[in-house]
């Protein structure tokens, strides 16, 4: 099995997410990530999926996702893409253990955005490898809490999924 | 553009009789009320008050693949429009153009688990092309041509449009045509000439060509374009479950239908050969059986509308994306020209394929209980009738025999329920290519089992004068489980026992019961009254008629190929294999 970052170009419909999400559980393919939100084009979304596929199977899932009405275009970003994966933890401390969490939020370039006595709460940004190499650093002071969002992910260059799509 | 003031009601048969809409098949409810009041004054549509939900979504399938245009069915909320789904998937599997409409709650009620609601547009994601919610009016005359332009071009298919009661009610500016934007739907049709050359190429190279035609050709309209390339090639053509009657039987280049109940040419014809022309066929797994071991030796062109049916369960050495009426020409004139004067030779290919035509032809043995054969019953009606008339089946073996028995000269005659396998199809189905084609004779021919799941459509069709004819294939049980029970269970019949036949507890019967429904019931046990029932009921035009045919319930579908095994394993009959005298 090997991980591909399709990026999807949508209309934004209602009920878009169920027909973009119920193809992949029906088609039998595994979602191991899944991000959305709006494009820089008025009343389109984007989509960006991490699938974990053979490599003929993952024909058959674009395939499958454009003919989906609402999909305008589907795009397998190659592995150089930039991915990024965006994370808050909340993380225990107290006296003793803080400087050394806050050392860490430092080499990481992470960031502190709120403080208690007994617990702080960490924002990354980075890829997948980073943000799992962070929780591992976290993890003996105790992780009390933690969300992630899907990768987002955007091919390098000036290129842009969205050209020759009329606006 | 005209604009007037409508309700959506007013509008939703306005939008339908505007796209020519004459049909639909529907039953009305609180939250398709509304529109059922416009409905009374179309002096353009004709609707159809049917018994059950499930009927009219298969009336409205059999209209569209008797004619070829869009079928329209329409019901309530809830349960209405649940009973839709079983031919909403039916038609999804069968890529038949229909467009099913369902009024819904109100829009503020939804999500409230209100009377009659049911998330009738999630429940159908999977088995639609596409589906849309309105909850205002202004939308209307969008999504109605919308939906319709989706269901009818690129690969058929149903669209649900789900209108709740306060869209219905409401007021507006009703404009035409409207504006319909689908930036997401461009389906090809034109073939990428490059892809028809190589096509070509492959074609005039093959020394063991062999057509595999799907039901794709059907839809396409494309049977005539099909013949000339066919004759051009020279090469065997077998059709598909879904393809009967897209190549005409009596062709002597066809082979007859491949697959688990195919012929034993048309099964190692494609076994053995070296190139399959796929042309809007889908591998299918009652085609392929085992997938791996599949025409092992065959190279393959795949021309289909659906991008994703390319190379989902076998690759193709070249594929192409078309509509089957534009890629056929441009295929043929590809080839003409690398023919040029000359012929393509496929003696040694014909002279293997016409051994197996005479050594295994299809045929089947005389009861031995007396009862009447079954296959010889169809063969007659399809004798008798003739091939401008149209045969819808249910699903079963009455189907298959149907399938092999009756001679198919041309598309749209032979009406099924291939992918979904949908018992209770064939009565509505007839029904709906009756309304569809009301000078063509119309024969439902259907199982006890399958009849007893939709034949309340027989009062419609009584009412409504729609004469149809049905032959119960009576063996007194689940046939095709049964057979399969025999084969595979160690004949442990468990639960396949109908009791409908002359020497059971005959509950129903079957003749009384047409008589209930005012049809005119005719029984056949012996062999010499066949033809007699047969022509009456091809006679008697002023209400329905259903002969109940008591046949034997051993009578098994064979050739066969059991399920999941190569195709190499065909058998003639049981434990007869074909002796292959190809050149290996």
């Amino acid at each position: 099995m090997s991980k591909h970052v399709l990026s999807i170009l949508v209309e934004d419909k209602p009920g878009l997410l169920t027909r973009v999400a119920g193809l992949f559980a029906r088609r039998g393919f595994n979602i191991e990530s899944l991000a959305v939100g709006t494009s820089e084009i008025e009343g389109l979304s984007r989509i960006t999926v991490v699938v974990a596929v053979e490599g003929a199977p993952l024909e058959q899932v674009t395939k499958q996702i454009n003919k989906l009405i609402n999909v305008i275009k589907v795009v397998e970003l190659d592995p150089e893409a930039v991915q990024r994966d965006h994370m808050l933890i909340k993380v225990k401390t107290d006296a003793a253990t803080r400087s050394q969490v806050l050392e860490a939020v430092t080499l990481f370039r992470a960031r502190v955005i709120d403080v208690v006595s007994d617990a702080v709460i960490i924002e990354i940004t980075g890829d997948t490898s980073k943000c799992a190499a962070f929780i591992k650093i976290l993890e003996p002071y105790g992780i009390k809490e933690m969300v992630q969002s899907g990768v987002l992910a955007m091919g390098r260059g000036s290129k842009s999924i969205t050209e020759k799509v009329s606006k | 553009m005209s604009k007037e003031v409508l309700t959506g009601a007013q509008a939703i048969i306005r939008s339908l009789e505007l796209l020519g809409v004459d049909t639909i098949f529907g039953l009305p409810g609180g939250a398709i009320l509304p529109t059922y009041d416009p409905l009374m004054d179309s002096k353009k549509i004709r609707h159809i008050l049917v018994r059950h939900e499930q009927g009219a979504g298969h009336a409205a399938e059999g209209y569209a693949s008797a004619s070829g245009r869009l079928g329209v069915c329409l019901a309530t909320s809830g349960p209405g429009a649940t009973n839709l789904v079983t031919a909403i998937a039916d038609a999804h599997m069968d890529s038949v153009p229909l467009l099913a409409i369902t009024g819904q709650v109100g829009s503020k009620l939804i999500g409230t688990d209100a009377f009659q609601e049911a998330d009738i547009v999630g429940i159908t994601m999977p088995i639609t092309k596409h589906s849309f919610l309105v909850t205002d009016a202004n939308d209307i005359p969008e999504v109605i041509s919308a939906a319709v332009l989706i269901a009818t071009t690129g690969r058929p298919g149903p669209v649900l449009v789900d209108i709740t009661k306060d869209a219905q009610n409401q007021k507006f500016d009703f404009v035409w045509p409207p504006k319909v934007e689908l930036p997401g739907y461009k389906p090809v049709t034109k073939p990428h000439g490059k892809q028809v050359q190589a096509a070509a190429e492959m074609i005039s190279k093959s020394s063991k060509p062999i057509f595999y035609v799907g039901g794709g050709i059907v839809r396409a309209g494309a049977a005539k374009e099909l013949l000339e390339l066919a004759e051009l090639v020279g090469a065997p053509v077998v059709t598909t479950l879904m393809a009967r009657g897209a190549f005409p039987d009596s062709h002597k280049q066809n082979l007859g239908m491949p697959g688990m109940h195919g012929t034993v040419p048309a099964v190692i014809g494609l076994q053995r050969s070296d190139l399959l022309i796929t042309l809007g066929a889908r591998f299918d797994d009652r085609v392929t059986g085992d997938a791996k071991s599949f025409a092992p030796d065959a190279k393959v062109v795949h021309v289909d509308i659906d991008p994703a049916e390319i190379g989902k369960i076998r690759h193709a050495d070249v594929p192409i994306v078309g509509d089957l009426k534009e890629v056929i020409p441009e295929l043929t004139a590809e080839l003409k020209k690398i023919y040029g004067t000359k012929t393509h030779d496929l003696t040694d290919w014909w002279s293997a394929m016409n051994h197996l035509v005479e050594h295994y032809p299809l045929g089947h043995d005389a009861p031995e209980d007396g009862k009447l054969s079954p296959q010889a019953v169809i063969k007659r009606i399809g004798e008798l009738s003739g091939p401008e008339a149209i045969f819808a089946a249910g699903v079963g073996q009455h189907q298959m025999w149907s399938a092999q028995f009756i001679k198919y000269e041309r598309p749209n005659a032979w009406l099924n329920s291939g992918g979904a396998g949908t018992m209770g199809y064939s009565v509505p189905a007839a029904m709906g290519a009756k309304v569809a084609q009301p000078d063509r004779l119309v024969w439902s021919i259907d199982g006890d089992g399958c009849f007893q799941m939709t034949n309340q459509e027989l009062v419609t069709c009584a009412i409504n004068n729609i004469p149809i004819k049905v032959a119960i294939i009576n063996n007194s049980s689940l046939g095709m489980v049964r057979q399969w029970q025999t084969l595979f269970y160690d004949k442990r019949y468990s639960n396949t026992d109908l009791h409908t036949g002359t020497d059971s507890l005959m509950i129903p019967d079957f003749v009384k019961l047409a008589d209930a429904y005012g049809c005119l019931g005719i029984r056949v046990e012996k062999e010499e009254e066949i033809d007699a029932a047969i022509k009456l009921a091809i006679e008697t035009n002023d209400r329905p008629v259903v002969i109940d045919f008591i046949v034997s319930r051993d009578a098994m579908v064979w050739p066969m190929v059991a399920a999941g095994v190569s195709n190499d394993e065909v058998k003639y009959a049981r434990d007869a294999a074909p002796v292959w005298e190809g050149e290996e």
